[in-house]
């Protein structure tokens, strides 16, 4: 972190996040919100690169942004009345509590604990070493996470799928 | 040629003057990066730009000549400056706001889509060392940087306020996502027998096995192309934008020099497209040891631009699916065979790499497995879904079917 460049970004990249991070809860337009949304994943991916995690920065991008904001807006399109405010709930004042208890203890971690640097560089390519890890040392993991995504998959069929579906064909 | 090596006037690599240049300059090293990076950009953006002018042309003209009619031929000798009169056009019109939009996104839409089309170009080597930035997860950013446009897309026609443009947008963000996989599928075949998401390691395998991508995996190519149409929204794949259907889709409220952002990125996003094609698939920047005479950038341009006039003859010929057709394609129909194809490949390179065959031995009874693969999946898995054997009746689609029941009782329907 001693090169100038990389600090300009960090800051640049963390005023940005926390930013719209801090504007997805306060804006009223639910619409607006997911954009901030996406501005605060940009951002993360942004933070990646600056750590030289340039496989997690893409993929961070390609699911975040590409998949995960997509899914969130078609819920919000397709939910009658949702898309017009984000209203104040009655679940307002518990849930500031627990984000400020939340934030309390990621900063309590944070200042406790002693973070040290290596003075190795940063990674060449970290890609083949996840794809390593992943089919070698964590294949259980991975395996059973493929697993629940087909049950996810299987079941989104079962739900969408016509009724009396078997008497038409 | 080899005398030129790396000398300034070395017009084989565009990147040797600059680096004289810079070396010449003396500065520190940062400041170096930060003027190289620079001059790539703008490089790289007047070169699109050139090229977006020049297509607009040649496309009007090319599909005019398809469709036996004339096409534009009043601006300039055989309509050359057509295309900077209707730029002048574009600029000088009035960019109307309606009232119940989003003012905010509505404006922000045309930027956005922007972003992903035009950075595509940065991992993108022109020549031996003419990439930007040679990421290590080249390929992988290519599909992320698609993954961006449907967000914009979506914030352009929601913004609106209009129903035609949220219905395109809509009928986009199904289609992008469908067909994303589609084509995560097809570049993985590609990677998988590289090795490496690096697009000059991709462009280097090719140099050095003598053979393109596309020899060895037809099936991949096929459907890349199919999900580039679709990505870069062109007929036949163009619902989003059905003129037809929806007025002009998720752009329908657009006006004045906010509408051209929308048509300029969509032949970025053509360029883009093709320019991944290339690299990936055709072999980028070499030509089997012409690229030692011809400087690279020329071979990979030419390549290019005829991958991209594959776009424009398809749109001239091809007529509009629609959206459950093109939904069911993508679903049904690509995504079985790519995952074969995906299962296939690695077995080949499994085998390969066990065997320890000669590439002379190897490569080509790969292409020979990938080809007869291509067909015979093509063929047998449209047969086994009822196309093409001519006892496909036609059948009334679901909602006909319904309204019909309620209106006319049972028997009349069916």
């Amino acid at each position: 972190m001693e090169d100038t460049g990389t600090v300009i970004a960090f800051w640049l990249l963390a005023a940005m996040t926390l930013g719209s991070a801090i504007g997805v809860a306060a804006v009223r337009n639910l619409i607006h919100a997911v954009g901030m949304l996406i501005m605060t994943f940009a951002g993360l991916a942004g933070l990646y690169i600056t750590l030289s995690a340039d496989f997690i920065a893409v993929v961070q991008v390609l699911i975040y942004i590409g998949a995960i904001a997509i899914l969130i807006i078609f819920a919000i399109v397709l939910t009658p009345q949702a898309g017009r405010h984000n209203q104040e709930g009655f679940m307002r004042f518990p849930a500031l509590g627990l984000g400020g208890l939340i934030a309390a203890t990621m900063i309590y971690a944070a200042l406790d604990t002693d973070w040290a640097t290596s003075d190795r560089p940063g990674f060449e390519g970290t890609a083949t070493v996840i794809g390593d890890a992943l089919l070698d040392r964590y294949a259980l993991p991975f395996e059973i996470a493929s697993v629940l995504l087909l049950a996810a998959v299987i079941g989104a069929i079962v739900l969408v799928r016509p009724e009396g579906m078997e008497e038409d064909e | 040629m080899v005398l030129l090596k790396g000398e300034w006037y070395d017009f084989r690599d565009l990147t040797n003057p600059v680096r004289e240049l810079l070396d010449g300059l003396g500065l520190p090293g940062d400041v170096d990066y930060v003027i190289w990076s620079i001059l790539g950009a703008v490089g790289i953006l007047l070169w699109l730009i050139l090229s977006v002018l020049a297509f607009i042309w040649i496309e009007r003209r090319v599909v005019a000549l398809m469709q036996n009619r004339i096409g534009p031929n009043r601006v300039g000798p055989a309509g050359l400056l057509q295309p900077v009169a209707d730029a002048i056009k574009l600029l000088l019109k009035e960019a109307i706001t309606p009232r119940a939009t989003d003012k905010l996104i509505f404006w922000l839409g045309p930027i956005l889509i922007f972003i992903p089309t035009i950075v595509v170009f940065a991992v993108i080597p022109f020549g031996e060392s003419m990439a930007l930035a040679d990421l290590n997860v080249g390929v992988l950013f290519l599909i992320a940087a698609a993954g961006i446009n449907t967000p914009a897309v979506f914030m352009a026609g929601w913004a609106s306020n209009n129903k035609y443009a949220l219905l395109g947008a809509m009928r986009t963000i199904a289609m992008l996502i469908s067909y994303e996989i589609v084509q995560v599928l097809a570049l993985l075949g590609a990677v998988i027998f590289v090795g490496s998401m690096r697009l000059q390691d991709v462009v280097g395998w090719q140099d050095e096995f003598n053979t393109w991508l596309l020899f060895v995996q037809p099936l991949g190519f096929v459907a890349y192309i199919i999900a580039g149409a679709v990505e870069i929204n062109r007929s036949p794949m163009d619902i989003s934008e059905a003129e037809s259907e929806l007025a002009a889709g998720y752009h329908t409220e657009y006006s004045g020099i906010k509408f051209g952002f929308f048509y300029q990125a969509e032949y970025l996003a053509g360029f883009a497209v093709a320019a991944a094609a290339t690299t990936i698939f055709l072999g980028g920047w070499t030509l089997w040891g012409l690229e030692e005479w011809i400087p690279g950038w020329i071979i990979f341009l030419g390549k290019l631009y005829v991958t991209f006039f594959v776009y424009i003859w398809s749109r001239g010929t091809l007529p509009r699916l629609r959206i459950d057709q093109l939904m069911n394609f993508a679903w049904k129909f690509m995504l079985p065979l790519m995952i074969v194809n995906v299962l296939v490949v690695g077995t080949e390179v499994l085998i390969w790499d066990e065997t320890e065959a000669s590439r002379n031995v190897a490569l080509p009874a790969i292409a020979a497995i990938n080809a007869a693969l291509a067909v015979f999946l093509i063929v047998g898995w449209a047969r086994f879904l009822g196309h093409g054997t001519g006892t496909q009746a036609g059948r009334r689609a679901t909602l006909t079917d319904e309204v019909g029941r309620i209106y006319y009782g049972a028997e009349a329907s069916s």
